[in-house]
């Protein structure tokens, strides 16, 4: 029993973030320094949980990788349980430091204007972590519910009319994705009499067919929740106009937000509908949409100007991709599919961050900003005055890094050789060209043909963009960056590359996270017999 | 009995769609209102419709289940009551909030041409 002895360690990324939260609520204005540093140590905090929890699960062989935290110690079908396996501690992995180079990021300017920025950004990672760790589907809805909250506060963070104008849009979407959410649980638990996911697995396993259709409209409408949150084509109309008009270090959060869709998606399918009498439903649509989105992504992408809502497309095809290789159901392909889903976050994350520094190269007053920091009292002076570089004398630090940045993001995104994207993209490729014993189906070669487009429409997009921005811009003025503000950037793009040269080993763990969720048995046999502790009277009594 | 109730539910939560499609915020807010009040209920219903059975186990007797009310969808939907209510109160601030900034009530923030 590896996991008896630091069990509570399972409930740490969500008693992390609520705490510090809690604690910087209070204060309004100033002590920026301290909040910081308390915002910070949290989320450093999470990342070395995660780390562990990752450590933990990879190693248990004995305990199959699962741990299982039972919440107030009622056993599992009664009480919530939380369970941690290893694609749980790769998403929890990959949110701290998310959030780590968002929270970076946002140090000089934007945690310092408005006054609420760091609890809002601490509840949202409770949230999300949260989404990552519980086994019940109301539970779900609550954290799904704290870290939607957060969000809506935190879109808005730097109020402006156009930030107004789509949160109005994103919070009334998101309510009615609620209202879906709810139909869909009471409906889920009016068939079975369940919300644990295990206990619900074993029962719809079980559950004869005849009887199942009740049960299937009620996964239908819960699913549906997930897909506007995975923004998938006819429900993610919603995600450019919103990753465009908010500030940079929360966008580079929403990024991760659509992937809690998809994760939710991933477990709760594989869980609940690859063995058993119901085996099979649903996943022809999750195809099927998934490749609609990519379509509507590239559209998209292609006829856009604005970086942000490039960003944003770029977002939208990933996340069809991601929908489309859960619906594919083959397990060597999800492997690939989850390399494809840390990469192309860390990218889009990278990139949206890197918007804003590159406008600063049109507009180098950033007047909006400025007259904003004002009314905030935000002291701007910066320690490094960079001096005024003379023209035409080689190229400027500040856009010689802006410039590989740029290029190594539409790298990633577009799915060239040498950087991540074009390993997970291979990987995905290898997977549906070397199919489980049987033919290749023809959705693989459409997913592969569409796969293959989009990446060449990401390099139109991006191309065009960069080409516009860096050598045919009229007046180039060498922005000013901060270090703080670059080296969240450049850690995002070095986790890349990392990535591509840590390949086989990242691999051989997505492969054993992928052959664990394909295996639902496991985690009905493990969540449902974990021993609740024993209380203080029967304890007391052996004295 | 079902029947009414059933009625009852559909038919606001129908109302809460067609205010939800109106051009002016304030029918959004409203039909975001009236939807949830028929999921809270349809939440509430899925523990069925029964009459006079206890919500509490009698003391110093021995349980059955049969006998008693469901009490998940009771706590369920009071969990989403009081979400619902603090996000839609969120949402009338956001929407006092647009009002003020952009001078219209439309959803889109702008007034549509004629």
């Amino acid at each position: 029993m590896s996991f008896s002895l630091s069990q509570h360690l399972l409930i740490l990324p969500i008693l992390l973030p609520l705490i510090c939260g809690a604690l910087l609520a209070p204060f309004t204005q100033g002590a920026h320094r301290m909040k910081f540093g308390l915002a910070y140590a949290s989320v450093l905090g999470q990342l070395a949980v995660a780390l562990m929890l990752m450590l933990r699960t990879d190693s248990g062989a004995g305990n199959t990788g699962i741990g299982v935290y039972l919440a107030a110690n009622w056993s599992a079908p009664f009480g919530i349980a939380l369970m941690a396996d290893r694609l749980s501690a790769l998403m929890l992995l990959l949110t701290s430091v998310l959030a780590l180079a968002a929270l970076h990021y946002a140090m000089q300017r934007w945690s310092r204007i408005g006054v609420h920025f760091h609890p809002l950004f601490q509840f949202l990672l409770m949230g999300i972590n949260g989404a990552f760790l519980t086994h019940d589907l109301f539970n779900l809805f609550v954290f799904f519910e704290v870290m939607l909250a957060a969000s809506y506060g935190l879109v808005l963070h730097g109020y402006n009319a156009e930030r107004l104008r789509a949160s109005m849009q994103y919070i009334a979407v998101n309510l009615a994705a609620a209202l879906l959410f709810l139909l869909g649980t009471s409906l889920i638990y009016a068939t079975t009499g369940t919300l644990n996911m295990a206990d619900l697995a074993a029962r719809i396993g079980a559950m004869p067919l005849e009887n199942s259709g009740l049960l299937k409209l009620g996964v239908t409408v819960l699913v549906l929740a997930f897909l506007v949150k995975g923004a998938m084509w006819p429900l993610g109309f919603w995600l450019p106009t919103t990753y465009a008009a908010a500030s940079p270090p929360v966008a580079a959060m929403l990024v991760l937000m659509t992937k809690v869709g998809a994760y939710v998606i991933l477990r709760l399918w594989l869980l609940l509908f690859s063995d058993g009498t119901n085996a099979g439903f649903g996943f022809d649509a999750l195809l099927w949409g998934g490749m609609a989105t990519i379509v509507f992504g590239a559209a998209g992408m292609l006829s856009t100007d604005s970086a942000g809502r490039m960003a944003g497309y770029s977002a939208t095809i990933s996340s069809g991709t991601l929908l489309a290789v859960i619906g594919y159901g083959q397990p060597s392909l999800v492997t690939a599919g989850l390399y494809y889903l840390i990469g192309s976050t860390l990218a889009v994350a990278a990139f949206l961050l890197l918007i804003e520094l590159i406008d600063r190269i049109r507009s180098p007053s950033a007047a909006m900003l400025a007259l904003t920091m004002e009314a905030w009292a935000v002291d701007d002076s910066e320690p490094d005055d960079s001096p005024n570089e003379p023209r035409g004398r080689g190229v400027p630090a500040a856009m010689a890094f802006l410039s590989v940045a740029f290029a190594a993001c539409a790298l990633m995104i577009a799915g060239l050789p040498p950087l991540s994207g074009f390993v997970a993209k291979f990987g995905m490729f290898h997977a549906l060209l070397n199919p489980e014993g049987e033919v290749i189906r023809r959705a693989g070669w459409v997913l592969m043909a569409l796969v293959f487009v989009s990446g060449l429409i990401a390099i139109i997009s991006m191309l065009r963009f960069g080409v516009r921005t860096f050598w045919a811009a009229q007046v180039v003025t060498p922005p000013r960056l901060h270090l703080s503000e670059v080296a969240p950037v450049t850690l995002l793009l070095l986790l890349s590359v990392a990535m591509t040269v840590q390949a086989r080993p990242l691999f051989d763990y997505l492969g054993r996270a992928s052959a664990d969720i394909h295996r639902p048995a496991n985690y009905i046999e493990r969540v449902l017999h974990e021993p609740a502790v024993p209380g203080p009277a029967a304890q007391g009594a052996t004295p | 009995m079902n029947l009414v109730i059933a009625m009852a539910i559909g038919i606001v939560f129908g109302s809460g769609i067609w205010l939800l499609l109106r051009p002016r915020s304030f029918q959004v807010l409203t039909g975001l209102m009236l939807m949830s009040y028929a999921v809270n209920l349809f939440i509430f219903i899925m523990g069925r419709v029964w009459l006079d059975k206890a919500p509490f186990t009698p003391a110093g007797k021995a349980i059955d289940p049969a006998q008693l009310a469901d009490p998940l969808p009771q706590a369920l939907v009071l969990t989403a009551i009081v979400i619902g209510f603090a996000t839609t109160a969120l949402y009338l601030v956001v929407m006092i909030g647009a009002r003020g900034l952009t001078g219209t009530d439309h959803v889109d923030g702008e007034e549509p041409e004629v």
